[in-house]
């Protein structure tokens, strides 16, 4: 027990300062008010869903939970279940055998809901495309607020999406 | 392969590999004969030869003392069928339902004949890997309707998960038949994630296939590109630099290095050691950017290119690697230490989700875990190739095959790969970091066979004229390791299941493919 309370004082706080919103990102127009959005700012909770990916996005969800980025001090928290989330995190190219999960995923999920698609292939569908067992891009199959290319994105990238589907859209900043 | 009394011809490149043509009459007894000799069945997958004149093939992989063995058995074209192979190897019979489901061949007698890979988004009757299959081919969704194995008696209740998980993980189904908390029995439901990475590899040329082997498993990118680029230099008789082989050595040792930090964060997240988490993390993320610092991606994704490698390590650069890895040492070190004494951890490790020497034997458990349980198998090992020969790896062992032993065979991994990547840096040859792929004429074989973070990954590649594919095969370790997962379950309570689950922390995409 010494030994484990003496590396946590040792490691100290890593946490960096967190990312800023990038307008950039957004692929469609902030569709909730500014009411909703306050809310969401202090507690978000999402959903993670991978709809057929590589593998390498979710290792990058996993290092945003690290405590170098530590979303979860930005009231940001992953959730089991659609119907807890605000928001579904969305990676891969929609595989066609994952299509109507994801669409049960989506349904699942209480308004006012967010989608953020993850990575090249949630995007454009990236390397794997469109073909017989590929439906490309998440927003070929549900709606996309913010997506974040990279192949992995990093953390911080995913994080600076998660924060731009919640920013109030700029017109009104 | 005088041990199975073959005609075989070498492959060419840098594996000790062998090529065999059998007819399928014959193929039950040369199984035999390798089961017999204690051969491994490494993969196994179809092709269709129309286009070349032949009707379709089975192909299958051998481990054998000698090196890799590929044996294939050409198939009629009207009704292509084999004899099932999965009494002898047990690990085969999801392979066969996939090679049905792409390709149409079909295992006769065999067991389990319901679909794998296929769910609703093909019917039955096409085949995505047959040549006159479009890439672009657009069915309407049906119903998978998969039949599960129903588990009756007093008091058993079913608990389905998936394919959307409670955690940030891979699709997959899984079917717990449960009393009480114990699992009487698991039943796995994959092919979520399955993507056309084969059929995409059919439109590629030979150098853009490096970036699609590199996205079979991402945390696995290097060994499939390592693998790729194996296979593209036997087919087109080229040799890597000397310097990028130890530069090759050293990215695949990284990889190892964070994988294996970051499961051993989870598994003490998944005792209620979120100190372990955090911890390992830590690690994993400094390791991870000085990746991206030293190398110029975090994940060293397309590093490993055919010919040799993208990017070079210059002396101050290897420097800071060596200096970093020496507090890395320490630093896990300290994290063993506490891990190893915290009883309230260890407890939950030991005696979990075992699987015992003679079941991991019979059903071909592979890699590290495989490695934990009395398969002492590496190819880092038994196959040294450049840079392993003269670095002499040491192989990590246990018996026990629980998670405890999993979880020790990860920290010796990692403390060999850190002296392994030393070794490399200390040792690295001076010159050219690639050569140039020439243009190859078609119809050559190449193989890849690399031992992975998480156990063997195979390409096996047959090229056609313009340096394009003919057929690519990537086949994952996570094949052979998840039905083992299935019986590690059994008589565990639901709640060790997360925990049993990421002490293998097998793939799904590089089974779905």
């Amino acid at each position: 027990m010494y030994q484990l309370l003496r590396q946590i004082a040792k490691t100290g706080i890593i946490t960096e300062p967190a990312p800023q919103p990038d307008e950039s990102l957004r692929e469609l127009e902030q569709r909730l008010g500014e009411a909703s959005l306050k809310r969401f700012g202090r507690s978000l909770a999402i959903r993670h869903v991978d709809a057929g990916s590589c593998n390498g996005c979710e290792l990058e969800i996993h290092a945003a939970n690290s405590a170098y980025y530590n979303l979860e001090r930005l009231g940001i928290k992953f959730v089991a279940s659609p119907r807890h989330a605000d928001m579904l995190l969305v990676t891969g190219p929609v595989s066609r055998n994952m299509e109507e999960a994801l669409r049960r995923t989506y349904e699942a999920t209480p308004e006012p809901k967010l989608v953020v698609a993850i990575g090249d292939c949630g995007c454009s569908g990236g390397i794997f495309g469109e073909s017989y067992a590929s439906c490309g891009a998440v927003s070929n199959v549900i709606p996309v607020d913010v997506a974040v290319p990279g192949c992995p994105p990093d953390p911080a990238a995913i994080m600076r999406g998660i924060l731009t589907a919640i920013a109030a859209p700029a017109k009104e900043r | 392969m005088n041990e199975l009394s073959l005609q075989a011809t070498p492959i060419a490149g840098a594996l000790p590999a062998f090529h065999a043509s059998i007819g399928p009459s014959e193929l039950r007894a040369t199984c035999e004969k390798a089961r017999a000799l204690k051969a491994r069945l490494v993969a196994l997958w179809g092709s269709d030869e129309t286009a070349r004149g032949g009707g379709y093939a089975l192909h299958l992989a051998l481990a054998l003392r000698a090196g890799l063995l590929w044996l294939s058995a050409p198939l009629a074209r009207e009704a292509p069928g084999y004899p099932s192979i999965a009494d002898l190897y047990p690990c085969a019979s999801r392979m066969q339902r996939a090679a049905y489901d792409l390709v149409g061949i079909h295992a006769l007698d065999s067991a389990d004949q319901r679909k794998w890979l296929r769910h609703g988004a093909w019917p039955e009757g096409a085949f995505p890997l047959r040549k006159d299959f479009s890439i672009a081919s657009r069915f309407a969704q049906a119903d998978d309707g998969y039949a599960f194995v129903k588990v009756e008696g007093e008091g058993v209740h079913e608990i389905p998960v998936g394919p959307v998980h409670a955690g940030t993980i891979e699709p997959g189904h899984f079917r717990f038949s449960i009393v009480g908390e114990k699992i009487l029995r698991l039943e796995q439901r994959l092919g979520y994630a399955h993507k056309g990475i084969e059929k995409r590899f059919e439109t590629m040329t030979l150098e853009e296939g490096a970036r699609l082997a590199g996205r079979v498993s991402g945390d696995s990118t290097v060994a499939y590109a390592w693998a790729w680029a194996m296979a593209v230099e036997g087919a087109s008789g080229i040799e890597p630099p000397p310097r990028a082989a130890a530069l090759r050595g050293v990215l695949l040792e990284l990889e190892r290095i964070a994988n294996h930090l970051g499961d051993l964060g989870y598994l003490g997240n998944d005792v209620a050691l979120s100190f372990g988490f955090f911890q390992f993390w830590r690690l994993k993320e400094d390791l991870l950017r000085l990746n991206a610092a030293l190398f110029g991606h975090r994940y060293l994704m397309d590093r490993i290119v055919p010919g040799g490698v993208s990017v070079d390590l210059p002396r101050e650069a290897a420097a800071r690697l060596l200096e970093r890895l020496e507090h890395l040492e320490a630093e896990v070190a300290t994290l063993k230490s506490i891990y190893d004494e915290h009883a309230g951890a260890q407890d939950r490790f030991i005696m979990t989700g075992q699987v015992t020497p003679e079941l991991a034997e019979r059903l071909g458990l592979t890699g590290f875990a495989g490695r934990a349980s009395g398969m002492w198998h590496d190819l880092r090992v038994d196959y040294a190739l450049a840079p392993y020969a003269p670095a002499r790896p040491a192989i990590a062992t246990h018996t026990r095959g629980d998670v405890a032993a999993r979880v020790s065979v990860r920290f010796d991994e990692v403390a060999e790969s850190m002296r392994l990547i030393r070794v490399f840096l200390r040792e690295l040859p001076a010159g050219e970091i690639r050569v140039a792929l020439p243009e190859s004429p078609g119809g050559r074989r190449g193989v890849g066979w690399v031992e992975g973070w998480r156990g063997e990954v195979l390409i096996a590649l047959e090229t056609t004229q313009g340096n394009r594919i003919h057929r690519a095969h990537p086949h994952d370790p996570s094949w052979q390791n998840w039905p083992l997962l299935e019986h590690a379950v059994m008589g565990n309570i639901v709640p060790d299941f997360p925990l049993i689950n990421k002490s293998f922390n097998l793939s799904y995409s590089g089974q779905d493919l």
